[in-house]
This record gives structure tokens, sequence and C-alpha cells, in this order.
């Protein structure tokens, strides 16, 4: 048993993609030494498995590796004996057979096998070393690694990586393995910080002495104690500043800590006079153009300071060169933002209105003036569905404004802000508050992990926009397929079934999207669109299992989705009733009844019957079915659906005892048609709250 | 602090020399700006073209470039309508080119051990050229300082081998040395007898000031459509001559002399090109193109660019072949 040790040295990695890779080169070393019976049994990978990154080096460490493969006997047939032999001799045949299995004639064995007699051999393959098929295989797995973005360097293109590779170490325990992969061979040497340690390589003596020498050469391999690291840092420098706090992103702990080898932390200051720009546009600046956390007084207030995480000590000397070269950048890119804001303020938002019909949203679709009118007239259309408490008025606004700041200096700077900027340009220029936190809110949420507008005019406003977007680019046959999605058609309906899931907004899909879409086709494309997304969304956001969401989604017919929330509820109550064991017998009834009226090509049909309490239990299933029913109708109408699922799990008994002693199938064609009558109307009357049959039960 | 820092830095003239000088002796030829007008170093053609094909090169040169867009009158300290690339093509890239790449920083006088430096993602796209490669904005202290790129599409072809590609920000550079908040107030010389001062404002701001009255309130947008209509037209002919000329007959072997072959104007044809993407730029800067026309206009532009990349690639290979 020895370790494994295994470095790749590269020019620096993008920090988006390091995490991953990490991940992925641990997952394929850990499953290649398993595919080759090199680990021991019973291998945790949590515990003798690691992974190492920075921004130069992928590294993984694997505890316990076996010096060898065990060798594998097995038993191979070879040629029928009636070939093998001829009387009595070895032909030719059998010792071609010997030959390839390694044995001699004589120990050649004979097995019946239902064709007749064969020959067989017991071969044995000598297990190779762990340094033979990791020298072997490993460079196969790393060729394998998946990278977001690859670049051939050497000529002849033998291999693409994400950059190019500098250096190898592979050692397993002491010794080196010579793994080769872009043109270097694995030794023992590798390299510490770029600048603070010496520049020559230094050699590492064992797997388990890697970690720490490179911390001597200034190298904090580890990726959760460079975070530890930075979190203190940032916590500590924090500190000199009375009441202040660093505004947690987490995010953007995540990404220096990709991007540094030996991270400090450094507090620079900006002056004050600045903080009369918008908070929005400072932290965007500082955050997203120079990845500076910003810091916030006690009151939550922004404080004219900031934190860079550096990738070097300092000492007092040095930290003031690189505070002021900061501070520096910053303050010119503040003078920007403040020229540019001031600057847009010449023109108000109102005026820009008409500029609006010379920025093309869409060749075939017009203008963002264009864009805006079909908006306006599509909001209020909802906001008339939503009645009363909507402002009218206020939304009208926001509709007629939302899309100028794309025509100001300030947003062309960061477009990321668009909508931000809006909202803050209206309210300097006396808009109502209303109108203003709509035009803000209106791309939120910008993700799933977003949240929601404030107020009902901006979640209004957000889903016109978005559903006008959607119906226009279906309407022109641009709907997104597999991983094509160039318009973020997917992620536009997913914000709108966010809102619809997250609010209280009294609105369905189905206004949605009759009112934006222009023709039959483009609606029916919606409808399944949104239909996906609804799934999707539970999926994903809400972690609702597959079956669940199947049960609940309905059919594109039946159209079960349409109101968001009532399907979340659904959801919720069908993953939290599943459990039961009435229940999972209910499902399991639901599927074998679903199969029947299959099997008998069983249509639904007007008419009625009559049975007698003689007919026993298939009385007494009626009985219970017609209580349930009259039940259901009523939870279902309060929207108490874990109650009515415990009122559905209660008719498991009835149903038991109905296919224990009832045969559907009944031989008399009008028993038959009862029967099939009754089975499909506890279906139609029970599925309302989810389609049982979908749920997967155990055995 | 500052004026201690400032004392020693070097001027911007000195900052050109000195990097020029560095890479020079590590084997670079040094080249002449190109004489025409650029958006970027990687526009002239001893980048554009010669980083396809196999033959190996290693250029520097300053490289003056033109974005007509980022003007701003003279009036904003950190834009210019025109700023200084120092580029350098390194074909095949050595190892350790990063190192390299470094010690020409501690050349000029920043000590590494006293800065932050660090080499983030950024990769460079040129889709009018077809011409793309990954690399890092190198940072230092917070200031992009430097584009590195590793080539790996140029006219719309896979390179083998590919160029190494570092484009220091000169202005940006100087500032950053001299620790001057405002571009204008760089020392571009200083007289070594006098110890008078010339700043970049001296040298330069007129022709921030003219330029961008030219480009935003003067240029005439009919002139110079006209202008972009007679040079795509002059460049379509070339292109269409290169089609017999810079052709192989069914045997593999050049339809024309060898002479013809190597006195073929491919760099005439791209200087054209050039001058459509001026004239594109100056356009685009007047605000007289619309959205819409705007990818119609790059569409025309890149079947240029492209297309002169193609035809310089197949010049180069029917050179190779007849021994020119």
């Amino acid at each position: 048993m020895a370790d494994l040790l295994f470095e790749i040295g590269l020019e620096e990695v993008p920090a988006r993609m390091i995490a991953a890779a990490e991940a992925e080169l641990l997952r394929r070393t850990v499953a290649l030494l398993g595919r080759e019976r090199l680990l021991p049994a019973g291998f945790d990978e949590l515990a003798g498995a690691k992974s190492y990154s920075t921004p130069r080096r992928l590294a993984v460490l694997v505890q316990g590796v076996r010096e060898r493969q065990e060798d594998v006997s097995e038993e191979v047939t070879g040629p029928a004996v009636k070939i093998a032999y001829k009387n009595g001799v070895a032909t030719a045949a059998a010792e071609a057979f010997a030959r390839k299995s390694g044995v001699a004639v004589a120990d050649l064995k004979k097995v019946t096998t239902p064709k007749g007699e064969y020959l067989a051999a017991t071969s044995v393959k000598a297990g190779r070393s762990a340094a033979e098929v990791i020298a072997a295989e490993l460079p196969k797995e790393v060729g394998a690694i998946y990278w977001a973005k690859n670049m051939y360097w050497r000529a002849g293109k033998p291999e693409r990586f994400v950059r190019p590779v500098l250096w190898l170490v592979c050692l397993l325990g002491e010794e080196v393995v010579p793994v080769s992969f872009g043109g270097k061979t694995a030794g023992r040497a590798t390299f510490g910080h770029r600048v603070l340690a010496s520049g020559e390589p230094f050699e590492i003596e064992s797997p388990e002495s890697y970690e720490a020498q490179l911390a001597g050469e200034y190298v904090l391999v580890d990726v959760e104690a460079r975070r530890h690291k930075i979190r203190k840092a940032l916590d500590h420098v924090t500190r000199e500043i009375a009441g202040a706090r660093w505004r947690e992103d987490e995010a953007l702990v995540d990404q220096v800590t990709h991007l540094t080898e030996w991270p400090t932390v450094l507090l620079g200051n900006f002056e004050p006079e600045y903080l009369v720009l918008p908070e929005e546009v400072l932290v965007t600046v500082m955050r997203d153009h120079q990845k500076y956390f910003a810091v916030e007084d006690a009151a939550g207030k922004l404080a004219p300071h900031f934190l860079t995480v550096l990738n070097i000590s300092t000492d007092e000397n040095s930290a003031a060169i690189i505070r002021q070269g900061n501070e520096r950048v910053l303050r010119a890119r503040f003078n920007d933002a403040r020229f540019f804001w001031e600057f847009d303020q010449r023109v108000p938002l109102a005026e820009r209105v008409k500029l609006l019909e010379n920025v093309t949203f869409q060749k075939d679709l017009g203008s963002y003036a264009a864009k805006s009118e079909r908006v306006r007239v599509l909001a209020a259309a909802l906001a008339e569905r939503v009645g009363g408490t909507v402002d009218a008025v206020a939304l009208d606004e926001a509709g007629r404004l939302a899309k100028t700041d794309l025509t100001t200096e300030l947003v062309k700077e960061f477009t990321e802000l668009q909508g931000v900027i809006g909202g803050l340009y209206a309210k300097a220029q006396g808009v109502s508050q209303i109108a203003c936190d709509a035009i803000y809110d209106q791309y939120t949420p910008a993700s799933m992990d977003d949240g929601v507008p404030r107020s009902v005019e901006g979640a209004l406003l957000g889903i016109a926009d978005r559903a006008d977007t959607i119906a226009g680019m279906f309407g022109l046959g641009m709907e997104p397929t597999g991983s094509k999605d160039p318009f973020a058609l997917r992620r536009a309906a997913n914000g709108i079934v966010k809102i619809l899931a997250e609010t209280e907004l009294p609105l369905t899909l189905e206004p949605i999207v009759t009112l934006a879409a222009k023709d039959e086709a483009t609606t029916e494309k919606m409808f399944a669109f949104f239909r996906e997304r609804v799934g999707f969304y539970l999926r994903e956001v809400r972690g609702q299992a597959y079956d669940v969401v199947a049960a609940v989604i309905g059919s594109e017919r039946n159209a079960d989705y349409l109101s968001v929330r009532d399907t979340v509820a659904r959801a919720e109550a069908v993953s939290a009733a599943r459990g039961g064991e009435d229940f999972a017998a209910v499902s399991a009834a639901f599927k074998r009844i679903k199969n029947i009226l299959a099997q008998a090509r069983y249509e639904a049909s007007e008419g009625g019957f009559m049975l007698r309490e003689s007919e026993g239990a298939e009385f007494a299933l009626m009985q219970k079915a017609y209580d349930v029913a009259k039940q259901l109708a009523e939870l279902r109408e309060q929207r108490a659906y874990s109650a009515a699922l415990a009122a559905i799990a209660t008719i498991r008994p009835e149903v038991d005892a109905f296919f224990a002693e009832v045969m559907v199938m009944d031989p008399d064609l009008v028993v038959r048609q009862r029967r099939l009558m009754l089975l499909s109307t506890i279906v139609t009357n029970f599925s309302g709250i989810a389609d049982f049959s979908e749920i997967v039960t155990a055995g | 602090m500052a004026t201690a820092v400032a004392k020693k830095a070097l001027t911007f003239q000195e900052l050109l020399f000195t990097l020029q000088k560095f890479w020079a002796e590590r084997g670079c030829v040094l080249q002449q700006p190109y004489d025409l007008e650029v958006g970027a170093g990687t526009m002239s053609p001893d980048t554009f073209l010669r980083v396809l094909g196999p033959k190996p090169i290693k250029i520097a040169y300053a490289q003056p470039s033109r974005r007509p867009a980022d003007g701003r009158y003279g009036e904003n300290p950190n834009r210019l309508f025109r700023h200084t690339q120092l580029q350098v093509i390194l074909k095949p890239p050595p190892e350790r080119v990063q190192e390299l790449y470094l010690e020409s920083l501690v050349a000029i006088g920043i000590d590494l051990r006293e800065h932050d430096i660090k080499f983030e993602e950024d990769n460079w796209e040129w889709p009018v050229g077809g011409a793309w490669g990954v690399g890092w904005q190198v940072m230092l202290d917070g200031q992009e300082i430097t584009q590195f790129t590793y080539f790996q599409q140029c006219g719309g072809m896979d390179l083998d081998p590919i160029s190494g590609e570092i484009t220091y920000g000169m202005e940006r550079i100087a500032q950053f040395l001299q620790d001057v908040d405002s571009i204008y107030d760089i020392v571009w010389a200083r007289d070594p007898e006098t110890g008078a001062e010339m700043t970049y404002g001296d040298v330069r701001l007129h022709e921030e000031q003219q330029f961008s009255a030219y480009s935003f309130d003067y240029a005439d947008v009919e002139k110079l459509w006209e202008h972009l209509r007679l040079y795509e037209a002059e460049c379509l002919a070339l292109a269409a001559r290169a089609g017999t000329i810079l052709h192989e007959d069914s045997d593999g072997k050049p339809q024309a002399d060898a002479l013809t072959v190597a006195r073929f104007p491919t760099l005439g044809a791209y200087e054209l090109a050039l001058k459509c993407s001026h004239a594109f730029n100056l356009l685009d800067a007047r605000g007289a193109i619309s959205v819409t026309e705007r990818v119609g206009v790059m569409a025309r532009i890149r079947k240029l660019i492209v297309g002169v990349a193609q035809m310089y690639a197949e010049q180069e290979k029917l050179k190779a072949s007849t021994g020119n």
C-alpha cells in the first residue's frame, strides 16, 4: 500500500472552471484506481482521497493504493474436443489454444457444454503494478477532463487543454510514476508561488508532505483553507473601521479563492463624495469590475472603503503602493460613472421614449418603442384580470419608461444594471414611487436564486415584458432547441413561473399566454413550453421528484400546471403523503386501474348504473368512492390538499377488497361495462390533485 | 511618496524604448508601427497575416490604435481616440512565456514583490477577422495593463503552430508607473539637460480634440459610405484576380509563374479591407449605423478580411512550393 499524489502544473486556469475540474480529476482518478482493482476493499473516498487546486495547479492525493493488481485466473473455453484431438493426439488447434492460454497441452481440461464437449484452460492473468497502470491510464483521464473552453498550444496540435501544461508530479509513495501528458513527463519537481517563492523548482518528498511543502513555498493548496483564510482576513481587516462590516458575497469569495495561491486582504478607501452615486452603481463597479468587497457601516449604509484580495503578502511599504494603485483605478472608474450619471440626467427618461424608435429589439419584431407599447397593453390587460389592488396608472407609466434606460450611457457601460438604473433615474426625475420600483424590478428574478419583484406592478411589468419576448420569438419560429437558447427564452419563462409561484399575484399562465400570443399555433407552443418550465421549476427550485412532478403537472390537455402556485401546493402535498403505506397502495391500485381501462379500450360514456348491496365489494367501493369524492370536492375547494390526499388513501380497503373479490372483465358485457365505468369514474374524480398512477411505488 | 515614485519612473518614450529593447534582446525583430489606421495592434499585417502558416516569427512593435467611438475631445482623463499598444508576437510561444513577460515588467521598473499581479481569464475574439484566442488580462494592483492571448484561429483557419500575443497598454502602464490620474499628465519626455518635461497632453491633446470632433461632428456620412463602397469594390476586385492567380491547376502546380505569385498584392488587398474597417468605425462613431444595418456591414467587412487571410495563406503555400 502506498499513497498516490498527482499534480498538474498549469498556466493560470480561469477561476470559473477550477472547482469543477478539480472535482472531476478526483472522481476520474478514484474511478480509474477502482476499475483497475488498485483500491483496498471498502475504500472510503471521503476519508481516503483528497483534491487540491490553485490557479496554477490541480492535484489529487489517494491514500492506500495497492502496489499491484491481484492475479486473476479465469477459465476459457477452446475448440471442440473432436477437433482438438485426432486419434487421441492433440491437433494444431489444441496446441494453438494452449499457447494462447499460456498453459501446456497436458494441462488442458475438458468441459461439457450444451453444445458438446470442449477444451478449457485455466488462464492466469498476472496483475500489473500500480505504477504501470497509472502511467498507462491516468493520461487518458486527464485528457478527458471537461473544460468550457480549451486550447491547442503545441505544434501539430496533439492535445487540447484549458491552458498549457507546465509540469507534472506523480508519486506513488516516494517513487516517481512517469505519467506523461501535454508533452511533460511527471517527476517530483513542482513550483511555489510565482513571486514569493524563489522561482526555481523544488522536489516533493512524498505525497504526505505535499501540502506542507507547498505551504513553505507560499502556496495554500487546499481550497477550503484558502477560502477560510480569506474570510478571516476580510473580518480582521474590516475591524480597522469601527462598526463596519464587509458585504457578504459568497460568489465573490469563491472567485478570489480561485484567483490566488497565497491570499491576503488589503483595505482601500475612496473619496466620500462618490457616495452621492447610487449604491447599486458603486457596488457593481467594485464587485463586477474590480472584484472588490464593499464595506458598510453599522446602519448597513455603504461606507467609502473597499477590500481587495491580493495574491501576495505585503509589508507597510508594498501595502501602501498596492493600495494607492487600486484606489487610483477605482477613482477613475467612479469618475466615469459619475460623469455618465450626470450626463444622462440632462435628457430625462420621458424624453428618451422617442429615442427607443431607433433601438432595435429584434429585426422582425421592431424597435424597443414598439415593444414597450406591446408590453404596456399586455400589462394593462393582465392588470384587469388581477383587479382591485393594481395601480393601473403607475403600471402604465412604468411600461412607457421601462426600456428608456437602454439609451443611457450608464447602462451602455454597466449593462448588468439595466432596469435598476432606469428605476433610479425615474426616481431622481420625480416619477411615482410605484412606477420607479416596477421599472427597477422588471428584470427580477435574474436567476432562480434571485428574489421576486417587490410590488404587484413590478411583477406584472416583468411578466408582460418576458411574455411579449417569448410570444414574439415563438411567433417567428425561434423557440429554444436542445442546448440552443440564444435569446434566453427559457430564463424568461422561468422568471414568469417563479413570479407566479412566489408572489400572491392571483394570475395563472392561461391569460398570460393567450393575451401575449398572436395566433393559435404560437399559443399552443407556448403552453407546451410553459408546462415544461413549470416542471423544471418544481424539480430544480422546489426539489420535487420526477414522478411527483409528472403526477401534478397534468397533461397538456387538462392543463393542471396553469395555476403555478396551486401546482406547487399539490406537489408539496403529494410529496409529503407519498411515504404513507395506504397512499402507496392506492397509487399502485390507480396504476392497475389505468392499465385495465387501457387494455379494455374503455371510453367514458354517458349514463349511470344501479347497484345493489348484494353486489358486495363492488357496491362497497362505489359507496366509498362516492363519499370520498364528495369530501374531496370540498377539500379541493379549500386547497386543503394534504387532507384531500389523506381522504383518498382511506379508500384502500375497499379497493383491495374489490380487486380481491371482483373480476372486472366479466363475460357479461353489461356487468363488465358497469365495472369499467365505476373504475373510470374513480380515476376521474380522484385525479384532480395528482395523477397517482405516475407515482413510483416500491415493489 | 507619490513624488518619490514619479521621479524614478520612466517617461512614456523611455517606456517604449525599454520594452522594445527588452524584446529585441530576446530575438524579436522590431517592426515600425503600421502606417494605416487600425483599431488595435492585432490588425497590423505583422500580426494578423503573419500568424498564419508554419513560419516561426518573433516581432515587436508599437502601434498607435484608433478607436473613433472612444474619443472624448481630450476631456476624459482615462479615454482616448488613439492609444498606444506595444505588441509582441511570438510564434510559437516559448516555454514559460509568462515568466518572460514578467521579466519585461521588471525591466520597466516594476518590483514584482511590491505589487499584486494576477492573470485573469480574458479571451479575445475578433469576429470580423474570423479570429479568436484564449488568454488573460494581466492585472497589476487592480489595473489591467496587458492583454495576453494564445491565438487559436485567424481568418477562420486553425493556426498551427499557434502564436502568443502580448499587448501592453502603454498609457495605462505609464499612468501607473508615474502615478498620475490623468493620461494627459503622463510625462512623455524629459530634457536631460534642462529637466524640462513634455507631457502627453503637450504632445497629443490637440489630436484628441480634433479627431474627436472629426469623428463625432464633422465627418461626412455620405462620403464615408462612399469611401467604404470604393475600398470594398477594389478589395473585391483584387480578390477576384487572386482567384485565378493564386490557384493550383489539377496537378497541384501553381497556375501562375513564381514571380507573378510572389508579386500578387495580397497586402494591398488587406490595406483596402482595413480602410473599410476604419470607415465603418467612423460611421459608427458618427451614429450613422443603425442596429439592423450594423450586422450587414460587419458581414461585408468580414468577407473582405477573412478573404484576404485565405488569399495570404494560399499565396504563402504556393510560394513555399515554388521555393520562393
